[in-house]
């Protein structure tokens, strides 16, 4: 944990009002309150992009749940991150139609367009690289979501003209 | 061949707002039952109609509604319904089509459903990644709750069902029933031991059926228009139509609706165009990555459940993926069995740790390492791995699906790694 991090204490404070009012609404059609568990993750992910250790912290005493039993959810599960992640994800589907039509190909070339492997985030912070399970375009392989935008029919050409830009390397 | 679930999805993909899809007939299912038909009529016409889940197992739809508890027979308590649009099944693309043109269709499946079945509240769990075909549902829902077809009295029938949209977070296990129950709970997405089942047992404890999307778009048509035309509609034993797709190496590929009971060849060759000039068909697996690999003499079959059934594979999802004969059929098994591996959510030591067992095996044979004996240690695991009753799910099972047709079709293929050290594709 960072010394910014650790100045800000009073975990009470950590989510903003809007925040809390999102959650209550999940809250309003589940009978207990951890049953909002996953939606308040997700709410505030929407909100800052990742969920750092305070925002669990902050969630789980919100929702009566222990910071261990959140984490064991929030880790589960592939689209909650619990490190930052730059400013657009690349979910990058590996699975069979896209194996098949070459994804292993078009990930090299997107590791060595944007100097990053999987997990790991462009120094400016414009892109973190994941794989993701069959993103059901297999029709359309092979494929990846930039961001919130489902790219299609992937080839280098593509992957030159979308990344040409970033800045090379990763951040670690 | 009349379209029926695909009616309303044109080439140019517009979805179908609400007066659209009334102008075509829609709600005119739900309008039949709201004035006067009850829950038992539905249940006798879609146990009648011999529809079956299109999600993969192929379970009978009306006789799965059948087991939830009627309110004599339970506790006073909520009743749930929910509609399984988390599509991740490796090659299948099927329900994504259906919810980003005709997200109407699917509400309607789902109000008929609900009522039938006596549930309240429903829930539509769909993958996180589907953001357009979210963003329509939503829109729709809206459009239904402003109309009187969600919410109090549902067309001043006395009727009433909230509906609510519920992206995902990830991960493929929670397309497996019971984990995705949890998953709605909001906790970690492991499959629950069976019995008790959802229908008796599901979410917070209640009865609560899932059926998969295409399942659930099926039922106002089968409402409005009988059990009877619905079984006219497929060409062998089982009813109705079904979206079919074909993805890898064809030159058209893509995803039809066709009769149930459409030869195997006519989907590859007619409406996928055929292998790419310069490949040559090798296998297919004909339901998702969790089938058995079909070869070349299977052709002929039709695409009916019995029928793929005997053949020693599954329907599945009905989308199938084609390996051809410049792709390593042991480099798809390795593709396949890292996915499942990747995917096990850790709580069954089969699954868990047998697995990544298999992927190494495979991944050591298809990168030159491979010995003889690597060959009994992959029949080993498919005896344990794949045995029904050995863990909570299905994930591992599947998962050993393509692995074991491999290596009764492609059996040389793995010895001829073996034996060259190398993988004779690269």
């Amino acid at each position: 944990m960072s010394k910014s991090e650790m100045i800000q204490t009073d975990i009470g404070s950590v989510l903003t009002a809007e925040e809390i009012a999102e959650i209550d609404a999940e809250l309003a059609h589940v009978p207990y309150k951890s049953g909002a568990a996953i939606d308040a993750l997700k709410i505030v992910q929407a909100n800052r992009g990742w969920v750092s250790d305070q925002c669990l912290q902050g969630i789980a005493r919100h929702l009566d749940m222990s910071a261990e039993e959140l984490e064991g959810v929030a880790t589960f599960y592939n689209l909650i991150y619990r490190r930052p992640v730059g400013e657009k994800v690349i979910l990058f589907c590996d699975s069979v139609s896209c194996w098949i039509n070459g994804c292993d190909d078009i990930k090299d070339k997107i590791s060595q367009t944007l100097g990053i492997d999987y997990g790991e985030t462009t120094s400016d912070n414009s892109y973190t690289l994941l794989p993701v399970p069959c993103l059901g375009a297999c029709d359309r392989a092979p494929v990846m979501m930039v961001g919130d935008d489902l790219v299609t029919h992937i080839d280098h050409e593509m992957v030159q003209q979308l990344f040409a830009g970033a800045e090379q390397g990763s951040a670690e | 061949m009349e379209k029926v679930l695909t009616r309303n999805i044109g080439v140019d993909q517009q979805p179908t707002d609400l007066k659209a899809y009334e102008a075509n007939g829609g709600y005119q299912g739900l309008r039949k039952v709201m004035a006067g038909m009850s829950p038992q009529d539905c249940q006798a016409v879609i146990s009648d109609s011999n529809l079956r889940g299109r999600g993969g197992a192929g379970f009978p739809t009306g006789m799965k509604w059948s087991f939830v508890p009627s309110d004599d027979k339970c506790t006073p308590g909520h009743k749930y319904l929910v509609c399984n649009a988390d599509e991740m099944e490796p090659g299948t693309f099927k329900d994504r089509l259906l919810m980003e043109c005709d997200p109407h269709q699917l509400i309607e499946g789902m109000i008929l459903s609900a009522y039938t079945i006596g549930a309240d509240i429903s829930y539509i769990f769909i993958r996180g990644e589907y953001l357009l075909a979210i963003q329509r549902l939503r829109d729709a829902l809206k459009e239904c709750y402003a109309s009187g077809l969600l919410g109090d009295n549902i067309l001043g029938s006395g009727y009433s069902l909230n509906m609510y949209l519920h992206p995902s977070a990830g991960r493929y296990i929670c397309g497996e029933e019971t984990a995705l129950i949890n998953a709605l709970e909001g906790k970690r997405a492991n499959p629950r031991a069976k019995p008790p089942f959802p229908q008796v047992s599901g979410l917070w404890g209640r009865p609560t059926i899932v059926n998969n999307v295409e399942t659930l778009c099926n039922i106002p048509h089968i409402i409005d228009r009988g059990a009877d035309w619905f079984k006219t509609l497929g060409l062998g034993e089982d009813a109705g139509t079904k979206l079919f797709g074909v993805s890898g190496r064809v030159k058209n590929p893509g995803c039809w609706e066709l009769p149930m009971g459409t030869p195997i060849r006519e989907i590859i060759e007619q409406h996928a165009g055929g292998m790419r000039d310069g490949y040559q068909l090798k296998g297919f697996l004909p339901g998702g990555g969790s089938t058995d690999f079909l070869t070349t003499e299977h052709l002929d079959l039709a695409m009916d459940y019995n029928v793929i059934g005997a053949a020693g594979s599954r329907m599945g999802t009905g989308t199938m993926i084609i390996l051809d004969d410049r792709t390593c059929p042991v480099g798809m098994v390795l593709n396949l069995i890292r996915f499942f591996a990747h995917e096990s959510c850790g709580f069954c030591t089969p699954c868990r740790d047998g697995l990544p067992w298999s992927r190494q095996v495979l991944q050591d044979i298809e990168e030159g390492r491979g010995q003889p004996e690597d060959l009994e240690t992959l029949s080993y695991q498919i005896k344990y791995i794949g045995a029904i009753g050995n863990t909570h799910c299905a994930l591992a099972p599947g998962a050993m699906e393509p692995l074991q047709s491999a290596l009764k079709y492609f059996y040389d293929d793995f010895k001829q790694h073996i034996s060259s050290g190398r993988c004779p594709y690269h």
